[in-house]
């Protein structure tokens, strides 16, 4: 009885549980996977198809439509403001984050810092705006402060909407992730180091020139180049802070998806919408590169 | 063949070593003594090793020596030369780190030639000395590795070879084998030794492990709160210890409680010499080494003050340690394998202890019985 | 370290900090200072623009979509994320890099890159489901996933996912049992985390709003700049208060235990990059 119904149960599960058993599985991940197919991959693939459709099938138009000099222009704009405001935030938020490292790493400095910039690396967009427009705005607190002063910021023109303006506001958020990026790079530089180089002779310029400058150099500049990218794809921040006129990318992207300006070409958007993927792709494809040697060096 | 390669590579590296003398150094960290006055002679090339517990001062010794931090009083002496107030890159010192102190993004090699680069030489003597610094420590194949590429034993011989490439006066070892493991550790500790001997430098190791600065010193330090309480070579540490600390920290030891009477100390009914016969009279704790106990299991083995049962056996190799419950304090005696294995657990036993002189501490002395 | 080389570093450490706080500070303070100004120049400090927040209808009802959002953004967030995350833990662990790798993947497509090619789908939708601005949500959740992702991976890390479920589903419970009665309240504050996060992240969102042409609060407070400037400072510091203390909150409490390791998500980013800008 018991040697005959053993044989039995196993031949009646064998194959209903290696029917079902490989289905079930991913049915589990399926909801997930159709979502982000739906939200995420499709309107990507809606902006990289769209960027080579033109009015009548695939064409190149779009892409061949670039080459204006307004939207050269809008490109040049963005890289420049995005490049001046990683480099600065880059070297300045070095710094800070060079005066936390070098305290108590329990401490309640490094503690606030590191909160602070969190939620500040977090800040922007209209907000962010605001802010700045109410502290060196034409009658901004600290505008009218130096202008009773006999200092007119503005003498050569309101810059806070323009450019220079931009680059200034992005450094608040730029400055806070360069300390949250940084720092886990400079914690990873061992004291031993130092006091290796001094007991073989190197002073203080020895160490950053042949130690700590070239360990820190990968780091550097995969932050910077993270700070870039950041900046690069910011668009709120200059939509409520910008005059028109001067647009970087998004703005005119934007310009270009709503139909209130008039001159709504969805396939241009596109375009340039794909120009923003492939700089952003290099960008991270270069700071991932060198955050794998960071990560070798300084653990 | 190392040792001919080896030798020819000394040629170069060797420098007759340097006396070493530690004027009473004080140092103190926010109220906390570190150092309290602590003097030391090192001939020239002797090794010494500075052990003691965390927290003894013997890593700030060492770093007041490299000039990594500033004595408030007291004086390093280097070869007849006053260092005291000179800074560590123009001080002439080789140090060898705890751990993680190779530069990470050079190749070993280029580790070792980093101190020769800081002094300008040129970079085809560089590479050719770190060459031979590198076969010194056995590791001539490795030159183009990275230290993540490296064991952790590998990193340290590199880091040897990178602190005798500068060809210092004096060698600093701080900790260099306590981040490896057993097997590891006892292999680097001889081959240090070996290249220590070969290069005849002057050299200070600091250590928390008492087996490794036994093995390895010419003369043994042992330091405790700031000070070093006592000075010799390895076998007097360990055989006559000069106080209790030492007694303690150095080797295994029983704490038989005891009374003093008249220059000897009472032990259960065995009387005992002391170290320091001019003891006052009273209940103290004598310290005695498990080698100066002796077990025997036939005869008499009626309830007695020196009369117990083994209650564990643990094998060392040629000798056991066999652990003996006297019914109010347990006894560690070390023994002879083969005599060990004859007295299993529950044996009734008879013990004696050796007249050897022995030290005496009196911090728990109070609660006593005899 | 010498006592000189430590005296300079401790003054270069004064100077770096207070210039820094003061840089991040004083926009802040700014802020105040003008939501709090008269109406002409020398008039007494006023509240004026404070109290005339209630005042705008389209405000009020922009604050209560805003919060709709951010509500439905959580939830749904929660409902898509958590059980998939747990499923691929304990049964499908070939696709954890798969899953990582796509909720992190929107912070390196530009927010406004996303909106390019989300205006068909939004138009479609609008046209032949409903046209609500609630439709917003669906791409917030998007927004918050990698943030969402790291925020429950590192709760997942912290516990034994798999011998917890195996627990108890040997004492009788169903998957749903060991998800909400087993799982789910041993992470609590990694759930607080992403929950936090998701609300910070959708009250500052502006810019799918202003492209998809729905009215949520930054939006809102964009184009009351334009005509009331204090009310609407005054408005943008209640809302950056309201998410400071999230963050803070958040910053304080649930920091991850454990740091999803940067070489192994193939997008290391830091996750504080890409916020509501």
């Amino acid at each position: 009885m018991i040697a005959a119904g053993n044989p039995d149960v196993k031949t009646a599960r064998r194959p209903r549980e290696g029917g079902r058993r490989f289905p079930l599985h991913w049915v589990g991940a399926l909801p997930f996977l159709i979502y982000v197919a739906l939200f995420l991959l499709l309107p990507t693939a809606i902006v990289v198809v769209g960027a080579f459709v033109g009015k009548a099938g695939p064409s190149l138009s779009n892409i061949t439509d670039l080459n204006q000099q307004f939207v050269l222009n809008a490109f040049v704009s963005s890289l420049l403001i995005s490049t001046a405001s990683a480099v600065v935030g880059a070297v300045t938020g070095a710094l800070l984050a060079y005066a936390v490292a070098t305290g108590n790493p329990r401490g309640v400095l490094r503690r606030v810092v590191s909160s602070a910039c969190g939620v500040l690396a977090q800040f922007g967009g209209v907000t962010l705006a605001f802010a700045f427009i109410a502290t060196i705005g034409s009658v901004g607190f600290i505008r009218l402060w130096l202008q009773e002063r006999g200092l007119d910021i503005y003498a050569n023109g309101v810059w806070l909407t323009e450019l220079p303006g931009l680059v200034l506001v992005y450094t608040y958020f730029q400055i806070p992730l360069m300390v949250l990026v940084f720092l886990p790079a400079l914690d990873g530089i061992r004291p031993q180091w130092r006091e290796a180089t001094e007991s073989l002779g190197g002073g203080t310029w020895h160490y950053w020139r042949y130690v700590a400058g070239p360990l820190l150099a990968p780091a550097f500049l995969g932050a910077t180049l993270l700070l870039f990218a950041n900046a690069f794809s910011a668009y709120a921040t200059a939509a409520a802070l910008i005059s028109q006129g001067n647009p970087i990318v998004p703005i005119a992207i934007s310009n270009f998806l709503t139909s209130e300006t008039g001159r709504n070409n969805p396939g241009l958007a596109q375009a340039l919408a794909l120009g923003m993927v492939v700089i952003v792709a290099i960008v991270m494809t270069l700071y991932a590169l060198l955050q794998r040697r960071t990560s070798r060096w300084l653990r | 063949m190392t040792t001919t390669v080896a030798a020819a590579a000394v040629g170069t590296a060797t420098r007759a070593g340097v006396e070493v003398r530690l004027e009473n150094l004080q140092r103190r960290y926010a109220g906390v003594t570190a150092l309290d006055g602590l003097s030391l002679t090192m001939a020239p090339g002797e090794l010494v090793a500075l052990l003691g517990p965390s927290g003894c001062g013997k890593t700030t010794a060492l770093r007041l020596v490299a000039g990594l931090e500033q004595a408030d009083s007291g004086r390093v002496v280097v070869g007849g030369e006053d260092v005291t107030g000179q800074p560590t890159n123009k001080r002439d010192v080789g140090m060898v780190f705890q751990a993680y102190s190779l530069f990470p993004h050079l190749t070993a090699w280029q580790n070792v030639a980093f101190g020769l680069q800081m002094r300008k030489v040129d970079a085809r003597q560089r590479r050719q000395r770190a060459g031979e610094m590198l076969e010194l420590v056995g590791l001539s194949g490795f030159a183009d590795r990275f230290a993540h590429q490296l064991s952790g034993g590998q990193q340290q011989r590199v880091a040897l070879a990178r602190a005798l490439a500068i060809q210092p006066k004096v060698l600093l070892l701080d900790e260099p084998l306590s981040a490896l493991d057993a097997k590891v550790r006892a292999r680097l500790r001889d081959e240090i030794r070996r290249v220590q001997l070969e290069v005849g430098i002057t050299t200070l190791f600091v250590s928390h492990d008492q087996e490794e600065a036994l093995a390895i010193a010419d003369r043994v330090g042992v330091m405790h709160s700031g000070r070093i309480e006592q000075l010799g070579p390895p076998t007097t540490i360990y055989s006559r210890p000069a106080t209790p600390f030492v007694a303690e920290f150095v080797g295994l030891t029983n704490r038989l409680p005891g009374v003093v009477r008249g220059g000897e100390v009472d032990v259960r009914g065995s009387r005992l010499p002391l170290v320091q016969p001019d003891t006052a009279d009273g209940p103290a704790i004598a310290l005695v080494r498990p080698e100066a106990v002796s077990v025997a299991s036939g005869g008499e083995t009626a309830a007695a003050p020196l009369v117990g049962t083994v209650i564990a056996t643990a094998f060392l190799g040629a000798t056991s340690r066999v652990t003996i419950d006297l019914g109010d304090i347990t006894v560690l005696a070390q023994l002879p394998t083969s005599e060990a294995t004859a007295l299993p657990a529950g044996t009734r036993v008879r013990i004696a202890i050796r007249a050897d002189p022995v030290l005496i501490s009196r911090d728990e002395a109070a609660p006593e019985r005899a | 370290m010498t006592r000189a080389r430590r005296l300079r570093l401790r003054v270069f450490r004064v100077i770096v900090l207070v210039l820094g706080g003061a840089f991040f500070l004083v926009p802040i303070g700014a802020m105040f200072e003008f939501s709090t100004r008269g109406n002409r120049v020398g008039a007494p400090r006023t509240l004026e623009a404070w109290t005339t927040i209630v005042t705008y209808p389209d405000l009020l009802g922009a604050i209560r979509d805003s919060l709709g959002l951010a509500t439905i953004t959580s939830v749904g967030m929660l409902v898509l994320l958590l059980p998939t995350m747990i499923w691929v833990r304990l049964r499908l662990p070939r696709l954890k890099r798969t899953i990582e790798f796509l909720c992190l993947l929107p912070l390196t497509i530009p927010a406004i890159v996303l909106v390019v090619g989300l205006s068909p789908v939004y138009r479609w939708m609008a046209i032949n489901l409903v046209d609500t601005i609630f439709l917003l949500s669906f791409a917030y959740l998007i927004l918050v996933l990698p943030f969402a992702y790291r925020a429950l991976d590192a709760g997942l890390s912290a516990i034994d996912v798999k011998t917890l479920s195996e627990a108890a589903r040997s004492l009788g419970a169903g998957w749903g049992t060991v998800m909400f009665r087993v799982i789910a309240p041993n992470m609590a504050s990694a759930l607080l985390n992403a929950c936090l996060l998701s609300v910070a992240l959708v009250l500052g969102e502006f810019t799918f709003a202003n492209l998809l042409s729905y009215l949520n609060l930054q939006v809102e407070i964009f184009q009351l700049g334009l005509a009331n400037a204090g009310t609407s400072i005054a408005v943008s510091v209640a809302s950056l208060m309201f998410a400071f203390i999230l963050l803070v909150i958040l910053s304080f409490f649930g920091r991850p235990r454990k740091r999803v390791a940067p070489e192994r998500t193939g997008l290391p980013y830091p996750i504080a990059a890409a916020g509501p800008r």
